[in-house]
């Protein structure tokens, strides 16, 4: 445990902003977790025949990135001009890189799941719904990944320091997440014997999260606080004792059905709560001076 | 065109933040504020001609309870702020009060007033992305307001806490976009100084362009060590610091974070290439995980 710092602030004010964005951006951060990875899940099926996988997989990225969209458009502060975002492409905005990424990405989920419907499309649609479903199947996969990994830059690109100082792990934390997202959602929707893939990606998601969340801890320094104290504390502690109870129904259970579906349902909330408790574990270590000042005279060589 | 994301420009003097931008030929000399904290009485006429001319809302009549600063911070109505700093016992060094003849002390006021850094290697700008943050012919970082979606994004970005997003509700102008400190562009344009800089009684604030400023600065503190203040120091002078130096610099009596200053702040873009890699290689593992995951046998 490291010792309490002594340092010095301004009648105990922030000297970084904490950011305005609200409940939507951790939600967000989930529900692009699990279109990401349940575009890669859809994609799977349907190249090695699992229709039902494919199909339950398609529509969970279908309806994850509609919310998404509709939580990220919410969180503007106006929401107007969201448009706005496509006036430029820049590399060095993290939100820039993300939204030509959805920009793609929608539009090809979207044309995957209607694929699911071609037989009951309108006659002129029926043959090119069926021709598109794959290859747009296919291109959502090729950008599931960046979808679930550019939100660890994104909330890392920022002067918050429990979210900048995780820049090497979070990226595998949040991949990993959405990796145990996505194949939980599909144990949860699939019938057992179609659900292999999906419980072996929740697998590797679970050790690849825990894997990475432990490497970060050591790389925060005393901003790892803030990911023990309160309700963020609170969020990751529930988030690993979920992910390690489901990753136990997944590997010991995971051809029962209804444990398949406890240990789904376990996954999908242990990702909610790892977003949420990294989101506000970030937000508190900007509001605490000391998250800030004492790191910082640490490496100007002047600490006390 | 390539961009620097950190570290030293090969002009400091900063003519080539502007040509940077893409101003080319349109590039002027770049300008910015020196504060010199140790000539200022807290007066706040700079608050108040910043509210003033760029008609800026109120953002409450609070009583803080710190000092004579109710205004609290920087924020999005509140683009030039005084800090109040009472210290009692403070440490001097031995002797330098008495040599000046003057009793010594155990009381004094620190006051700063603080303001947008405008850095060479602006977090803000590097992040927003509409484009409505850009570097303008003058090497200022300046919101365009018609633009900005209110995303955010810039005021986590920001090492120092300056931009915010307004709020207020639909009455307040500019509401739900981000603000700052824009060092008065329209007034730049018109061969004008700063309202804050204009106002100044005690010249605290001084405006002008960033190399007559850092020579300024340097001669001040000079002065001020000479006179025996062995404590005051320079504050976002330095080309070579962690946002390429700052367009708006401080002489300080006292340690940065007395006043709310990050003492060693980075702009958060200098990582960035290294966010992007290791992102890209853990895409690459869920990649690659899922395709393992579709190997195993059929039922």
């Amino acid at each position: 445990m490291v010792p309490d710092a002594e340092f010095t602030s301004y009648y105990g004010r922030p000297i970084v902003k904490p950011s305005p964005w609200r409940e939507d951006i951790p939600a967000y951060l989930f529900l692009g977790g699990l279109a990401g990875g349940s575009a890669l899940l859809g994609a799977g099926a349907d190249v090695t025949g699992r229709p039902t996988l494919r199909r339950n997989s398609r529509l969970t990225a279908l309806g994850a990135i509609g919310l998404s969209l509709a939580a990220l458009v919410h969180d503007l502060g106006r929401p107007a001009r969201f448009l706005n975002m496509l006036r430029v492409a820049k590399p060095t905005s993290p939100m820039s890189v993300g939204t030509w990424i959805l920009t793609g990405f929608g539009p090809a989920v979207g044309v995957a799941a209607a694929a699911e419907f071609a037989d009951r499309a309108p006659r002129p649609l029926r043959g090119t719904l069926r021709f598109a479903g794959r290859p747009a199947g296919l291109a959502a996969a090729l950008l599931g990944p960046a979808v679930a990994a550019y939100t660890a830059v994104l909330i890392s690109d920022t002067a918050t320091p429990t979210w900048h100082e995780g820049h090497r792990e979070l990226p595998f934390l949040f991949v990993g997440s959405a990796a145990l997202a996505s194949g939980g959602m599909g144990m949860l929707t699939v019938p057992v014997p179609q659900a292999g893939p999906a419980r072996r990606l929740a697998v590797g998601g679970v050790l690849l999260e825990l894997a990475a969340e432990r490497r970060m801890e050591s790389s925060l320094g005393i901003a790892a606080e803030t990911l023990h104290d309160g309700t963020p504390g609170l969020l990751m502690r529930a988030s690993k004792a979920l992910a390690v109870a489901g990753l136990a129904g997944t590997v010991f259970a995971g051809r029962d059905r209804r444990a398949a579906v406890a240990a789904g349902a376990a996954l999908l909330a242990s990702s909610a709560c790892t977003r949420f408790g990294i989101f506000y574990a970030g937000q508190h270590s900007a509001r605490d001076p000391k998250y800030t000042v004492v790191p910082q005279r640490a490496r100007r060589g002047v600490g006390r | 065109m390539s961009q620097q994301l950190h570290g030293t420009q090969p002009d400091p003097a900063g003519r080539d933040v502007s040509a940077a931008a893409g101003w080319g030929g349109q590039k002027r000399p770049r300008v910015g504020f020196f504060t010199d904290t140790s000539v200022c009485i807290g007066c706040k006429a700079c608050e108040v001609a910043c509210k003033e001319w760029n008609a800026i809302p109120d953002d409450g009549y609070n009583l803080l309870g710190s000092s004579y600063d109710n205004t609290g911070g920087l924020g999005a109505s509140s683009w030039r702020h005084v800090a109040f700093i009472e210290q009692s016992a403070f440490t001097e060094e031995p002797g330098t009060v008495s040599e000046r003849g003057a009793a010594p002390s155990d009381f004094r006021w620190l006051m700063e007033s603080d303001v947008c850094k405008h850095c060479t290697h602006a977090a803000c700008l590097d992040v927003c992305p509409t484009g409505s943050l850009f570097r303008t012919e003058f090497g200022t970082v300046v919101v365009q307001d018609n633009i900005c979606n209110g995303c955010g994004y810039c005021v986590p970005a920001c090492p120092f806490g300056v931009i915010e997003r307004r709020t207020g509700g639909k009455a307040v102008k500019n509401n739900g976009i981000a603000q700052k400190c824009t060092l008065c562009y329209d007034r730049l344009g018109a061969g004008m100084t700063p309202a804050c800089a204009q106002t100044c009684p005690t010249e605290s604030i001084q405006f002008g362009d960033i190399d007559e400023l850092r020579q300024r600065a340097a001669a001040r503190l000079a002065e001020l060590h000479g006179a025996g203040t062995a404590e005051a120091r320079l504050y976002g002078h330095d080309p070579s610091d962690g946002i390429g130096g700052a367009g708006a610099m401080f002489l300080l009596l006292d340690e940065p974070e007395t006043y709310g200053l990050p003492p060693d702040p980075v702009v958060t873009t200098r990582d960035l290439p290294q966010m992007w890699r290791h992102a890209a290689l853990a895409a690459a593992s869920l990649a690659a995980g899922a395709a393992v995951s579709f190997l195993g046998r059929r039922r």
